[in-house]
């Protein structure tokens, strides 16, 4: 018994932590000052948030280079982390931009929206710097217990109820998967850690066939792919991302898909190294069948909402295709993707919300007619978003996918990167459809009920140039995301 | 009793959580079998706590325990937020979005 009152307390270092601490001190603070502000106030409360964002944001950058390591090596804040991190926070900081006029003019105006985005934002930096299974759990469900709330926060909205609920019943649901790929996983190797496991598995290599290897790694797998709503499992993305209010799609699709990203990509490399062949060849299929299922349904819808998240089922498959490549650019460009996807698909949707008219959400594609002419601005950016979401030069979203499908041409996947471009021609044709309507349909409408307010332009702004920043001068980004994988 | 036994038995009940949570409509008894699921997934790592003499499994399941209660708390909001504006959690009624 005497190996179990062992308990290593001394290497707390709450460097490595710091970037969540600060964001999740914030959050509280900010539940705290909301009890004190009169109802419908939210402007202190966005521009504390704004402010907990941009402090993280310093004491983030701080840690590039100088990696901190915590918590008996549960927590490993490297340059890994610290590049996700940064993408967690753009996407935040883009959403609560976005989010007060939204949820002022649909009668949502509540405080508590802010700091609920600040504990998703933190709950994914943990999944980001946890090199600890049990850190990786807290965090995912951190990041997935604030986005159930998030997605049925228009708590009087039937179709948000039943976003948050499936959402939650799913999420739930898989949660128990991944919990029990880890219980497995430790059952094998006698520890949570992930490096341990990893040199455990390495020193005895016949584990690496045993059946409960395989199976915890299978479910474990799972649990990781439902977040990312890789198909088949991403029944729960279409409903989900067209019933939660259009900012908290926005922010799902990118900050949190991202987080399971890290975490994944984090397990695989740092646990099962020694089996990448089989998690490999389980991922060609998976990234194959995400891609072709998220571009052809995408084509049949005609809620602009809904072909988003099908888009978005497919740009995770073209993410996976990085994680099959397994190489030195296939998940630099997982990390870069990952960044450039999060301007693009927060810029699309900051201009759907600027389209939709109270109350109604205006999403069919005869809503955006003639809105190039009417709105010429708003058409330009709203096509910049498309055409990186496309994949067409010079946006950020051609840089990330070169670089994706360079990597698996690298690693030998010569098909695996046909079959990706291929599926972006197919994704073009329901992108430009989008454009179609914007510039070769007469105006049925003239748009005046468009206002546009400083914080939604800002994101959009924002969301433009980082869209062409990192298309045209993709290259410093790339190197530092080539110094941020393992 | 070998740790076979525990995890035999814990995989049954995973097995079962699964299995109501693919047959149930009922929200709130689907939201049972996930509970049935996580218990399992406690019962798994106690046991190989035990047989591994190692501490980190009983840690887990104290975290695991915490996040499900997180879970049940927002869990049961939601179903609550969406009886009230549909009166139903049976779950094939709830299918406002499809397609």
């Amino acid at each position: 018994m005497e190996n179990l009152v062992q308990i290593a307390l001394q290497n707390v270092n709450l460097a490595a932590i710091m970037p969540s601490l600060v964001l999740v001190c914030f959050g509280m603070g900010l539940l705290l000052i909301n009890v004190f502000l009169p109802r419908g106030t939210t402007r202190p409360a966005v521009w504390i948030s704004l402010v907990g964002i941009v402090v993280t944001a310093v004491v983030t950058v701080q840690g590039w280079g100088n990696p901190q390591y915590g918590f008996s090596d549960a927590v490993a804040l490297d340059n890994f982390a610290t590049f996700f991190n940064v993408t967690f926070l753009l996407a935040a900081a883009l959403t609560i931009l976005m989010s007060d006029d939204y949820l002022r003019r649909e009668g949502y105006a509540v405080n508590e929206y802010y700091p609920l985005i600040l504990f998703t934002t933190a709950g994914a930096m943990w999944m980001a710097s946890g090199t600890d299974m049990m850190t990786i759990f807290l965090g995912l469900e951190v990041m997935s217990i604030s986005l159930y709330v998030l997605a049925g926060f228009f708590r009087g909205q039937s179709a948000s109820n039943e976003a948050g609920l499936k959402y939650f019943l799913l999420g739930a649901f898989s949660t128990g998967f991944l919990l029990y790929g880890m219980a497995l996983i430790y059952g094998v190797t006698g520890s949570t850690r992930l490096t341990e496991i990893g040199a455990y598995l390495n020193s005895h290599s016949s584990l690496l066939a045993n059946p409960m290897t395989l199976a915890g790694l299978v479910l474990l797998s799972i649990g990781f792919l439902f977040k990312l709503g890789a198909a088949p499992f991403h029944m729960w993305t279409p409903d989900v991302y067209q019933g939660a209010p259009t900012p908290v799609t926005a922010f799902m699709s990118a900050g949190p898909k991202a987080a399971a990203f890290a975490a994944f990509l984090r397990t695989l490399e740092y646990c099962f190294f020694g089996l990448k062949p089989e998690w490999s060849a389980m991922l060609w299929v998976l990234a194959v069948l995400t891609m072709t299922v998220g571009n052809v349904i995408a084509i049949s819808q005609t809620n602009i909402k809904r072909m988003l998240a099908y888009s978005s089922i497919s740009h995770a498959g073209y993410a996976l295709v990085g994680l099959v490549a397994a190489n030195e650019i296939g998940y630099s460009g997982v990390l870069f993707y990952m960044l450039a996807y999060t301007f693009m698909n927060i810029g699309a949707f900051a201009v759907l919300i600027l389209v939709g008219k109270q109350g109604e959400e205006n999403l069919t594609l005869e809503g955006f007619a003639g809105l190039g002419y009417k709105r010429p601005l708003l058409g330009v950016a709203m096509s910049v978003f498309l055409f990186a979401l496309m994949g067409l030069p010079p946006t950020a979203g051609f840089a990330g996918k070169f670089y994706i499908f360079a990597g698996a041409v690298k690693a030998g996947y010569i098909w695996l990167a046909i079959i990706g471009v291929l599926n972006s021609a197919v994704s073009l044709y329901y992108y430009l459809r989008v454009m179609v309507y914007m510039y070769f349909r007469d105006p049925t409408e003239d748009y005046a009920w468009i206002s546009l307010p400083v914080s939604v332009l800002a994101t959009i702004i924002l969301a433009v140039i980082g869209c062409l920043y990192l298309g045209i001068l993709p290259n410093e980004v790339m190197a530092m995301a080539k110094t941020a994988i393992f | 009793m070998s740790v076979y036994h525990y995890l035999t038995v814990s995989a049954i009940l995973f097995a079962l959580g699964t299995y109501g949570v693919l047959t149930r409509r009922n929200a709130i008894v689907i939201f049972m079998c996930i509970e049935l699921m996580l218990n399992s997934v406690n019962l798994t790592f106690i046991a190989l706590s035990r047989h591994l003499n190692s501490l980190d499994g009983q840690i887990f399941v104290f975290f695991v325990m915490t996040v499900a209660a997180a879970e049940a708390a927002v869990g049961l909001a939601l179903m609550i937020a969406t009886f009230r504006n549909r009166e139903t959690i049976d779950v094939d009624q709830i299918n406002l979005l499809k397609w």
